[in-house]
């Protein structure tokens, strides 16, 4: 009996044990995540001001700013949006309501989850040999933007797909026994139904492409840019230019890591002021996409 | 009259005495479905064209390097100096950069991700639950080029006041701030793994007297053993690619070594220092870091095929 | 099997045979459903009735590895709807369904109902106005909704909802209506309602109803069948088969014996 009583309060003790060594680690990792990022706003966040915003880059740390860079991640996820969306969800609604289960739905879905996997500094090869020799796009935002849109690719397929299921097969039943064709049961239920998921997923894609900096260096992104590419509204007709495609850019991390990568302490308070706008803004864009999926789940309850 | 007009205002497509198969409407119709089908499928083909167009680039420019340099010399030479007047091509130099850093990354968050996953999922109040994953969800979303900035203007100092012969280009802090980057990955794919374990298997452990600890690590941890194991594969896969933290903190010399006190060049970080300079186009250091990345492709395809074999052959049965 | 007394009759089902996958689901039937009457199908769980009711408007075809063999013929025009030739989407435009659960979408009541017609190209505002109305009248349902015409269907009770997706059926003007134990997850009130509403829509349309209570089946329907593991074991007018069945199952079943 004796020896029932000692295991027992032995491994009492480890339960006890682990319980509070667990509730520390768990601790100390949201303390050292939150010390970093308080490290960077408490570093940056003074240098953030009108200045630092409409500024070009320039050789004195306190007369530079990110304007080219803000105005060239703007328009490189404008270009990853609109490659990756509509795909994406294509790739996704083929997959989930039309995919006869057979051997090449299997290749396309391995190869989505492995494409997933890819290192990102492989897509930029992949780029620098596609987009920017073999197709001649050249260093530009288009090419820029395609690389991107490829490298988030199978995050929107994948929750397109997952918000997709959320919507219940009775639904479906319902629209096609009235005489909807498969079309119209995708574009007038399960495509408005799952449009709070979907909307999530793609936030999240593109906030994951805004932070993205490995394969734009490899296509040859600047780090030094004193203009703004060409407007997309002229004054003459047509009225609407698309030559800012194929103009040079820079974005916003390599903006930063150019500047983390001076000597001087000047530049590593603007490489941290741009490091908080990027937070900010992918952040922002997650906590939009938390809120968003939790509305819409408020909104339809099956 | 009311008959006259109520038949009037009806529809159309009440009038009929066949099916309208052959209606003009009907073969519309199915030609749009038809058509719509074929765009969908083709966006999803679009993705295995991807993958074969990354395998073509790599390939095709790895040839040409190939041509030049021997596969043998590649794989065993124990310089990377491609830049040099005498150049010597050893990937070895650079993949032992990417071991070491993926080696402190892992040791990392291998362990510390577990145990918040095992806390998480067999511990913690559903509250705490609800609260911690969102927040450990958002910062797995911090773009890697800050997790570089961390590494060597926070975590470096840091070492350095610790022992002051540390160089500020070290693999040490590239690796700890990588480790902290994918703790998340680990901690959050881990615990949907053991959540997925039914409750009965927790009960027939606590039934038979098991304190929580001993049901996580005897059933709950073993049952959700597939799920785990591709959360590692994962960790595994985003240090072996990650770039931006090891070209801003472990510096960009390329140095054969197992010390994570020094100074050296990852696979990625060498295609970053490459790509940052201006090597013309055809050349053979631009044909290097197709190599180099043909190299990393092979690691990562590795790890993938592993877990894809390491699920099937684990793959839980309730 | 082949009664006489059904005239006119409006769809004709002529061995049928109908697979999930290697499971023989149903073995050649026949039957046939007389013009603007009820026809119950009995039977206990797993017997194939639900299965036999979602032959008449294809939806089997929505799911892989399902095949039939053997026919549907659709009155007057003779058309066979299990027939290759013939596109499923049209079939469900004249033969619509009313499901187990009330499944309306989560969109305005008006939507709910007019959505049969927006899907065949419909737009006037005129015609969908008048179709939903008769609709909602038709499934009693317009004086306790008339006002909230595009508030959202989720709002509505149970029952309402269910009468709901009656009038989402009715729109179309279908020539069928098939329902499918429409009202197991309905309470006492809710189901008497549906069930007088049969006795009103059967002036104007066809219904075949699945049901596996029986009380319900005596109380609306005017024929019966009853089905055992896949096969049509007796068809007959409902009062027969309630009084004195021809066949011992039958008889075992409907007092009480199994099922």
């Amino acid at each position: 009996m004796d020896r029932v009583d000692h295991i027992v309060r032995r491994s009492r003790f480890f339960d006890a044990f682990f319980a509070v060594v667990g509730g520390l680690i768990l601790v100390a990792v949201l303390i050292v995540l939150f010390v970093l990022i308080g490290d960077l706003f408490y570093r940056g966040f003074d240098r953030i001001n009108w200045q630092f915003l409409t500024s070009f880059p320039s050789r004195f740390a306190e007369r530079a700013g990110i304007l080219s860079a803000l105005v060239g991640s703007i328009l490189v996820l404008i270009v990853t949006a609109v490659c990756s969306i509509p795909l994406g969800i294509a790739a996704g609604l083929y997959l989930e309501e039309y995919a006869p289960k057979n051997r090449l739905t299997a290749l396309i879905e391995i190869n989505i989850s492995n494409l997933a996997s890819v290192p990102s500094i492989i897509y930029g090869l992949m780029a620098l040999g596609l987009f920017v020799y073999k197709l001649n796009l050249g260093q530009s935002i288009l090419a820029a933007g395609l690389t991107l849109g490829l490298l988030v690719l199978p995050i929107v397929i994948v929750t397109t797909r997952e918000a997709i299921r959320s919507v219940p097969q009775h639904i479906r039943e319902a629209a096609f026994a009235v005489g909807a064709t498969k079309w119209q049961v995708v574009r007038d239920h399960v495509l408005p139904y799952s449009s709070g998921g979907i909307m999530t997923g793609v936030i999240i894609a593109l906030s994951r492409a805004i932070g993205e900096t490995a394969p734009l260096v490899t296509i040859g992104a600047l780090t030094f840019i004193s203009f703004l590419p060409s407007p997309p509204l002229t004054p003459e007709p047509p009225f609407i230019s698309f030559k800012w495609l194929m103009d040079p850019f820079a974005v916003l991390p390599i903006q930063m890591f150019n500047w983390i990568s001076r000597p001087q302490e000047g530049f590593h308070v603007n490489a941290a002021a741009v490091g908080v706008v990027i937070l900010i803004i992918t952040l922002g864009m997650n906590a939009a996409a938390i809120l968003i999926r939790w509305r819409f789940r408020r909104r339809i309850k099956w | 009259m009311m008959a006259e007009e109520s038949r009037k205002s009806r529809p159309r497509f009440k009038k009929r005495s066949l099916l309208y198969s052959d209606s003009r409407f009907g073969r519309f119709r199915r030609w749009r479905e038809k058509l719509i089908e074929l765009l969908l499928f083709l966006s999803a083909f679009a993705s295995v064209a991807i993958t074969f167009m990354i395998g073509f680039i790599l390939i095709v420019e790895s040839i040409e390097f190939f041509k030049v340099v021997s596969i043998w010399e590649f794989l065993t030479d124990t310089e990377w100096t491609p830049l040099f007047a005498e150049p010597r091509y050893g990937i070895l130099v650079l993949l032992s950069g990417t071991v070491v850093t993926s080696f402190v990354a892992l040791a990392v968050a291998i362990p510390i991700g577990s145990i918040v996953a095992i806390y998480l999922s067999e511990y913690a109040s559903s509250r705490v639950r609800e609260a911690v994953k969102p927040v450990l969800e958002l910062l797995s979303a911090v773009p890697t080029v800050v997790y570089g900035y961390f590494a060597l203007l926070f975590i470096t100092p840091l070492l350095q006041r610790l022992n002051d012969e540390i160089p500020g280009f070290n693999m040490l802090s590239a690796g700890l701030a990588m480790g902290i980057m994918i703790i998340p990955y680990v901690s959050s794919l881990s615990e949907d793994a053991m959540r997925a374990v039914p409750m009965y298997l927790r009960e027939g452990s606590y039934a038979m007297g098991a304190t929580r600890l001993q049901t996580a690590l005897k059933v709950v941890f073993p049952a959700a053993f597939s799920g785990i194991t591709a959360a590692y594969i994962l960790a595994i896969s985003r240090a072996v690619g990650e770039t931006m933290i090891v070209a801003i903190a472990a510096g960009l010399q390329p140095n054969l070594t197992f010390n994570p006190l020094d100074s050296a060049s990852t696979i990625t970080s060498y295609i970053v220092q490459v790509t940052l300079g201006d090597l013309p186009h055809g050349s053979i250091g631009y044909q290097t870091i197709f190599a180099a990345g043909l190299t990393l492709m092979c690691v990562t395809l590795f790890f993938n095929v592993l877990g894809h074999y390491l699920r099937r052959r684990f793959r839980e049965i309730y | 099997m082949v009664n006489s007394s059904i005239y006119p009759v409006k769809a004709e089902v002529k061995s049928l045979n109908f697979y999930y996958g290697q499971v023989h689901a149903l073995k050649n039937i026949n039957l046939q459903i007389p013009e603007k009457k009820v026809v119950a199908l009995i039977g206990p769980s797993g017997c194939g009735k639900t299965t036999l009711l979602r032959c008449f408007n294809r939806m089997h075809d929505l799911y892989p590895g399902h095949t039939y063999s053997g026919e549907i013929v659709l009155h007057p025009d003779e058309v066979n709807v299990l027939s290759k030739d013939v596109d499923p989407i049209e079939v469900r435009m004249r033969i619509s369904m009313v499901f187990q659960k009330p499944n309306p979408f989560p969109k305005s009541i008006y939507e709910n109902v007019a959505y049969g017609l927006r899907v065949r190209g419909i737009r006037r505002r005129s015609i969908l106005d008048e179709h939903v109305e008769r609709a909602l009248r038709s499934a009693a349902l317009w004086d306790e909704v008339k006002d909230r015409l595009h508030s959202m269907a989720f709002n509505l009770s149970g029952g309402q909802q269910q009468r709901l997706c009656i009038a989402r059926a009715l729109a179309i003007d279908p020539e069928l209506i098939l329902f499918d134990e429409p009202t197991s997850a309905l309470d006492p009130i809710a189901t008497a309602k549906i069930e007088e509403l049969t006795n009103e829509l059967k002036k104007e349309v066809s219904i075949i109803i699945v049901t596996h209570n029986m009380q319900q089946a005596a109380r609306i329907s005017d024929y019966t069948a009853f089905m055992y593991m896949g096969e049509l074991i007796e068809y007959d007018e409902t009062g027969k088969i309630f009084t004195k069945p021809s066949k011992k199952l039958t008889e075992e079943y409907i007092t009480g014996h199994f099922g």
